[in-house]
């Protein structure tokens, strides 16, 4: 009796709070067919917010992959001072404020900032494309590196420490022994960092300025038809970048580190 | 976790470290350093640089000091309803049978990785005016704790989850052949192995919920002293050009994510501590 209960509880909740409205807004994005849907993203504005939302992506993912396995490296395979205090700086993206993090950006770049010079040097990096790669850096930064580090805890250095012993480079080594071990949880991480840099908008939204048609991601062109009233244009845009999450959900399956112990 | 850790890695800090280990540690420390700290210490930095008092002049005003309360309260209620919301839902993927129980599995990630504005847009059309329900909670907090219990579904689930799954049945069983019934189980047994799980996932939905800002950015309405929470208070200074009372109430917010996640630390090594 109690399990029943208990399933329906939680199913009821999932499904009011999480498959109703995101179901609601594709019913809401195809109300008047296919067509207006259309129309709505593929207008130049759209299209063009999608295109730079995806070279956010581009950016960040890579950067944050090359850099969160070496993270992860250094935090697991060696001890130095202060590694419980860069182990909590890995972690802080998670715990803070998109706004806050988009804030401490512009102070950084921003006249006056320590680094507010560089605009006199011709390089550009609040209100454009370089201010809001690192915004999205910064928020997807913890995710590669918190899939990878357990895994690479977990394999030990055995393996490692034989290939060292048959005469393999550093590099060989990482390569042939220590990558394919962590392949899945790399992998995993991607699709997490991926995710988080598409959707990014607190931060974003803080360093971009929202110069439309020119700093505008897809996240932030939904905001900006809501408050336009063109209602039908923020959910079909809702609808491409909720039909991404579902295909990331999808890949967070494919990939789950699980499938390694199997 | 850190002591045992030691023993099994000194070997290979000490064959694999050198040159590669080196490198590593340089590059990763000056990527973190770049990406995370530079920015980070510049917002501290610019907080006081107009002194002591002005950062306290400006943390204390009554509609930060407001959208402080708000966001601290709202968090809170919502971390409590993720504790027993999402420990009930990783007890029912993990203990009970049900055709479809891997696609609701699979769903819990979503609002990992659904846009938070779109999360936004998605309760404000169902739960807002004109909504199918009749149900409007747009502008009220009730809608803001809504909008947080989205973005934070995932974090008390995911942490037991695993808890649970490796939990061994026996001891339950015995109790149950003892004449337990099944909340005293549950009670006695099941939940103090949970708890180390339940109280990490419930302090990142904390602070998750603490600063989330996408989300709530349409449904809350941004009422002053009604609906307007700390996150949009700081967008809100910094647009209208008070740079001073964004900083300061964003190192408040900087100062309370720290907290948790140091205390995340500590029921982590607790966890660890009780799987030896």
């Amino acid at each position: 009796m109690s399990r029943y209960v208990l399933r329906f509880g939680a199913l009821g909740y999932l499904t009011l709070l999480l498959l109703v409205p995101v179901g609601f807004v594709f019913y809401r994005a195809f109300e008047h067919g296919i067509g207006p849907a259309w129309d709505a993203v593929s207008s130049q504005q759209a299209v063009h917010a999608l295109e730079l939302t995806l070279l956010m992506a581009a950016i960040a993912v890579p950067a944050n992959t090359v850099f969160g396995v070496i993270l992860a490296l250094a935090l697991v395979r060696s001890r130095f001072p202060g590694r419980g205090l860069v182990n909590a700086i890995v972690d802080l993206p998670l715990a803070l404020s998109p706004v806050v993090v988009g804030l401490a950006l512009f102070l950084l770049y921003g006249r006056g900032g320590w680094l507010g010079g560089l605009a006199d040097h011709g390089i550009k990096i609040l209100f454009a494309v370089p201010g809001m790669v690192l915004a999205t850096m910064f928020v997807s930064l913890p995710f590669v590196v918190r899939e990878v580090v357990p895994v690479l805890r977990e394999i030990g250095t055995e393996q490692e420490q034989a290939a060292e012993t048959l005469g393999a480079s550093p590099f060989q080594t990482f390569w042939k022994i220590t990558l394919p071990a962590i392949r899945w949880a790399v992998a995993y991480g991607v699709v997490l960092t991926t995710a988080r840099a598409i959707g990014e908008f607190g931060a974003v939204s803080v360093v971009s300025g929202k110069i439309q048609g020119r700093t505008e991601t897809l996240p932030l062109y939904v905001q900006a038809q809501f408050e336009q009233f063109d209602i039908q244009g923020a959910y079909a845009a809702s609808v491409v970048l909720a039909l991404i999450a579902i295909a990331t959900v999808v890949a967070l399956r494919v990939f789950h580190p699980r499938e390694e112990t199997s | 976790m850190a002591s045992s850790a030691a023993v099994l890695e000194r070997p290979a800090g000490a064959a694999s470290g050198r040159a590669g280990g080196a490198l590593a540690k340089g590059v990763a420390t000056g990527y973190l350093t770049l990406v995370v700290l530079l920015p980070l210490a510049a917002l501290v930095w610019s907080s006081r640089a107009d002194g002591a008092q002005a950062f306290w002049h400006q943390a204390t005003r009554p509609e930060a000091i407001s959208a402080l309360k708000l966001s601290l309260g709202v968090a809170a209620v919502c971390a409590l309803i993720n504790a027993v919301a999402g420990t009930a839902i990783a007890w029912v993927l993990v203990r009970d049978r049900f055709p479809g129980k891997a696609a609701v599995d699979a769903v819990i990630d979503l609002p990992f990785a659904l846009p938070t504005i779109v999360a936004g847009l998605t309760l404000l059309a169902l739960y807002g005016p004109g909504g199918p329900f009749g149900v409007d909670v747009a502008f009220t907090r009730a809608g803001l704790l809504l909008a947080l219990l989205f973005v934070t579904l995932p974090f008390v689930v995911r942490a037991v989850q695993p808890v649970l799954l490796e939990l061994d049945t026996e001891m339950e069983e015995a109790a149950a052949s003892l004449g337990a019934g099944s909340l005293a189980i549950f009670r006695r047994i099941v939940f103090p192995n949970l708890l180390p799980a339940i109280l990490s996932g419930v302090a990142l939905a904390f602070a998750r919920a603490v600063g989330e800002f996408g989300a709530v950015v349409l449904i809350s309405g941004n009422i002053p002293f009604r609906t307007e929470v700390s996150s949009v208070y700081i967008f809100g200074q910094l647009q209208s050009g008070n740079e001073g009372g964004a900083a300061a109430v964003s190192v408040v917010l900087l100062a309370i994510s720290l907290g948790v996640l140091l205390l995340i630390g500590a029921f982590r090594r607790w966890r660890t501590r009780h799987d030896v």
